[in-house]
């Protein structure tokens, strides 16, 4: 048994992005609910026992209502499209000028399918997404940002921290109430809960400013006036070349070479500037998360995902099921997926779970 | 080490100063405590000793604050942090991290250290602390104890020469204070740790203090002196110390220990005395139905038993007091009581219904709560307004919260804001909206938490007359002395089970830990405060 240490956040998010890749690619839903199950079980052995280490049932629920609501949606306002009729709804006559919106009417069978896959498949990206959320800790994701960026991500990761207080604190107003002898639910009860527990929460982000200032957050190295100048100017004009370069690729009549030497150069320019910003801190970082052979296989399982699901696109892709059938079993792909289940035996456990 | 020269602080919009012309030098190494009534200017003066006061409240500081030869006028909190570490009252309000072994890098990887130096030092102070078992753990699971040895750990890595602390011990129960005052103890000892830390439980740490810094509010001067001199005057003072001062000890004893070598003659003297409280518990009508009765209540959060086949019977007039460890169901028994939490099993007769079924008024008339924050019940902007909102919610003649809230304390204004109340004011006033609906059974959660003596006695007053009008009064505490004070009956829980249930005298004379100073003085004989000796002497002359 590896002994308990934190995989590098990186890892995960390119083994999620793998799996993402894979579901993105595809309506089959053998090969989504293969993405969505191998998601659920790695994020069961490796997720900390941490408030976003609880966060993957959310993004369930979530892809849930998304299916829902596209099927949904979908009925109401899709356009028939011939196949056989499940049930028709009764259908509104829309005037003159509304041509082309439909609502109600027949809903066919290979529509609905299409609809439910379609659903399906954005719901396994959402599971990709949250398995990455609860797997990797935000504030173990901040260390390895380039320094020049940490004010904002301190400012993500205290929130993130402040959220389930919030909720606890929401939680004891609301018992409050029940002491006062007042009702506890409805409109009434939520608004008068909603502002003590704002109050509460500007207090408390008072106090942690005031514990963060006297801990030495924000101390600078000396920076002279002019490099300071230079950044604000290197970052300026990086971001006005960005936004000329994404107004070229949208435009045909500029020719592709000025907008892509727009774009890289643009993006270059922000890599200068980050380093030259980066200089100007001296924050060091304690421990920081190294990348050996786990990260290394957690990252090539999630590739070869995302590579067999490009490279297979063709024969993975359901083109419009017309009925209820079997789906073919694209075995490439069911391999590639499969493989990305390993991580839950290659990478070492969380910490705050080895001591289990 | 840090010096104050002729130092006024004046909030903005208020016109008297906090502090006024406050000259004090203290030295290096040395445990320096700042004591004092509630509201007086305790966290005004630690703040202004690393320039949070006036670069992060506000307000004006005249005079100058020089700490280790820097001013604090020129130098921010930031560009003091390798000097001076500050622990906030409320642990947990300042953490930045989420773990533990992160957060103890925290305030180094601001500094900008090296990694190297960092791990070394992470590991010095996991051992120096005792964190070794909990260095991977996650902050929001540790217990209060827990949390502020963290908190001090976070402060020590940068290697401070000062360590400053806001009420360390007030949330804790008498066993995790003794592991922080044992920490602090060896920083200071071992390491020549300048300590500056303001505290209410004077009981616990004023034998620990070299000098103490007395801050009376109300502008009046600031003092500085050895412990044993202020304590002889001080407006606050632990109970070995207003036992030393009725009996005339001199010196004045700090500690159990100072104070039982003294004893010997002061036993001799109450040895003839008659100790009325010792009988005190009128016999109870076994068939009159019980004010609260609880049988074999279960409550559980998850996999976790809260509370774990729990019987409690409480009737008229009885002062029942909660006390057990942080974490051992003491809320939770409160919460149950007003159906808060949902049981697993057993069952809650309130005045012979159950209070879960209950809501709106047939609850609030029966049994009131004041929990663990006082201001958690108050929603208006006005002491008024929600004197008002109180009678109404109580279908209560107008005006009955604000007679209450008279009796209890005098001198609100009632055009305040609640939150600009004094810790003991906004008690009184959740207080008051409780009584408003005329429960029969009050409960209370940790009533004494930042409360001075002074307003301690007066809650105990305010007990005792309720408890005479035929209420019965629960609270939930980790201080011995209000216990041994005020309580008629104890139980103590732990892990949610009770494991003593009795009468005051029986339960915490027996227990190391919960025994009261006085009693700890004068044992064998029976005496648990300083008013009844008082009364004795009284008796004898």
């Amino acid at each position: 048994m590896r002994s308990p240490r934190w995989l590098n956040p990186f890892a995960w998010w390119a083994w999620a992005l793998g799996l993402a890749i894979m579901a993105s690619r595809t309506t089959n839903p053998l090969v989504l609910g293969c993405v969505v199950a191998v998601a659920a079980y790695v994020v069961s052995a490796r997720r900390p026992d941490a408030v976003w280490g609880r966060s993957f049932r959310l993004f369930l629920i979530l892809g849930a209502w998304v299916i829902a609501i596209r099927v949904v949606l979908g009925i109401a306002f899709g356009a028939p499209d011939g196949g056989h009729v499940l049930f028709s709804l009764p259908s509104l006559a829309l005037p003159q000028w509304a041509a082309g919106v439909r609502f109600g009417g027949d809903v066919t069978e290979p529509a609905l399918l299409s609809l439910i896959f379609d659903g399906m498949r954005l719901a396994a990206i959402l599971a990709c997404v949250g398995a990455a959320n609860s797997l990797a800790s935000p504030s173990r994701l901040l260390k390895a940002t380039p320094s020049a960026l940490y004010e904002t991500g301190v400012a993500a990761v205290v929130a993130l921290t402040f959220a389930p207080q919030i909720v606890g604190d929401a939680e004891r107003l609301r018992s409050a109430r029940r002491l006062r002898g007042r009702d506890t639910r409805g409109i009434r009860g939520f608004g008068s809960v909603a502002i003590p527990v704002l109050e509460g929460a500007l207090e408390k982000s008072l106090h942690l400013a005031a514990a963060m200032d006297s801990r030495g957050y924000g101390r600078m190295a000396h920076t002279s006036e002019a490099r300071r100048r230079t950044i604000a100017a290197t970052f300026l004009v990086a971001l006005l070349c960005a936004t000329i370069g994404a107004y070229a690729a949208l435009d045909e009549r500029i020719p592709p070479i000025a907008m892509l030497s727009l774009l890289t150069g643009s993006i270059a320019m922000i890599a200068v500037a980050f380093v030259i910003a980066s200089r100007a801190r001296i924050r060091t970082v304690y421990r920081r998360d190294p990348w050996r052979s786990p990260e290394w296989v957690t990252t090539s399982v999630g590739m070869a995902c995302a590579l067999a699901a490009i490279s297979t696109a063709a024969s993975i892709a359901m083109q419009g099921p017309t009925t209820l059938t079997w789906p073919q079993v694209p075995l490439i792909a069911i391999c590639a997926v499969a493989l990305c289940l390993t991580p839950a035996w290659l990478t070492p456990l969380p910490p705050d779970r080895g001591a289990q | 080490m840090i010096r104050f020269e002729d130092v006024t602080i004046t909030y903005d919009g208020n016109l008297a100063p906090v502090i006024a012309h406050a000259n004090l030098h203290i030295n290096e190494g040395e445990l320096a405590l700042v004591v004092g009534p509630t509201g007086s200017g305790k966290t005004t003066l630690l703040h202004a000793i690393n320039g949070l006061v006036p670069h992060f409240s506000g307000g004006t500081l005249s005079g100058r604050v020089v700490v280790d030869g820097r001013d604090t006028a020129t130098h921010p909190p930031r560009e003091l942090a390798d000097v001076v570490g500050v622990v906030p009252q409320d642990p947990m309000s300042g953490f930045v991290t989420d773990y533990v072994e992160d957060e103890l890098a925290y305030g180094m990887e601001c500094l900008g250290l090296a990694p190297s130096v960092m791990r070394q030092r992470v590991e010095e102070i996991i051992d120096l602390l005792g964190l070794a078992e909990i260095r991977n753990r996650a902050l929001m699971s540790l217990s209060g104890g827990q949390r502020q040895r963290v908190a001090i750990g976070a402060v020590m890595t940068t290697h401070p020469r000062i360590l400053v602390l806001d009420e360390p011990t007030s949330a804790l129960d008498p066993g995790a204070a003794e592991e922080v005052l044992a920490a602090l103890q060896r920083l200071v000892h071992d390491l020549g740790v300048t300590v500056v830390l303001a505290e209410h439980r004077l009981e616990r740490v004023v034998q620990y203090a070299d000098r103490i810094i007395h801050v009376p509010g109300n502008g009046a001067p600031v003092q500085i002196g050895t412990a044993a001199d202020i304590m002889r005057t001080a407006s606050v003072a632990p109970p070995v110390v207003q036992l030393g001062r009725l009996a005339g000890w001199n010196p004045l004893p700090l500690s159990v220990r100072d104070a039982r070598r003294n004893a010997e003659p002061l036993r001799e003297r109450l040895r003839s005395a008659h100790n009325e409280h010792n009988q005190a518990g009128a016999a109870i009508d076994a068939l009159a139905p019980r004010l609260l009765d609880v049988r074999s209540v279960s409550v559980a959060y998850g996999t976790k038993t809260a509370l774990d086949n729990v019987t409690v019977t409480v009737d008229p007039g009885e002062i029942l007091a909660i006390m057990g460890r942080n974490g051992a169901g003491k809320s939770t028994l409160l919460g149950t009581l007003v159906g808060l939490h949902k049981r697993s099993r057993g069952s809650v007769l309130v005045s012979g219904g159950d209070p879960a079924d209950m809501r709106g008024p047939e609850l609030i008339s029966r049994v009131g709560l004041v929990p663990q924050d006082p201001s958690d019940l108050l929603s208006r902007d006005t002491v008024e307004a929600e004197c008002h909102d109180s009678d109404r919610d109580a279908r209560a003649p107008r005006g009955t919260t604000a007679t209450i809230l008279r009796s209890l304390a005098p001198d609100v204004a009632t055009s305040q804001h609640p939150r600009d109340l004094s810790e003991g004011q906004r008690l009184a006033l959740a207080l008051a909206v409780i009584l408003a609906a005329r429960p029969p059974l009050v409960l209370l959660d940790e009533p004494t938490r930042g409360l001075d003596y002074l307003t301690k006695s007066r809650l105990v007053e305010a007990l005792r007359t309720l408890a005479a009008a035929g209420h019965a009064v629960v609270l939930a505490t980790h201080d011995v002395e209000l216990v041994a004070e005020v309580a008629t009956r104890v139980i103590v829980l732990a892990d949610g089970e009770i494991v003593a249930d009795g009468t005051t005298r029986d339960v915490i004379a027996a227990s190391p830990l919960f025994a009261p100073q006085v009693w700890k003085v004068l044992a064998p004989q029976e005496w648990l405060t300083v008013a009844e000796v008082e009364q004795a002497l009284g008796g004898v002359r």
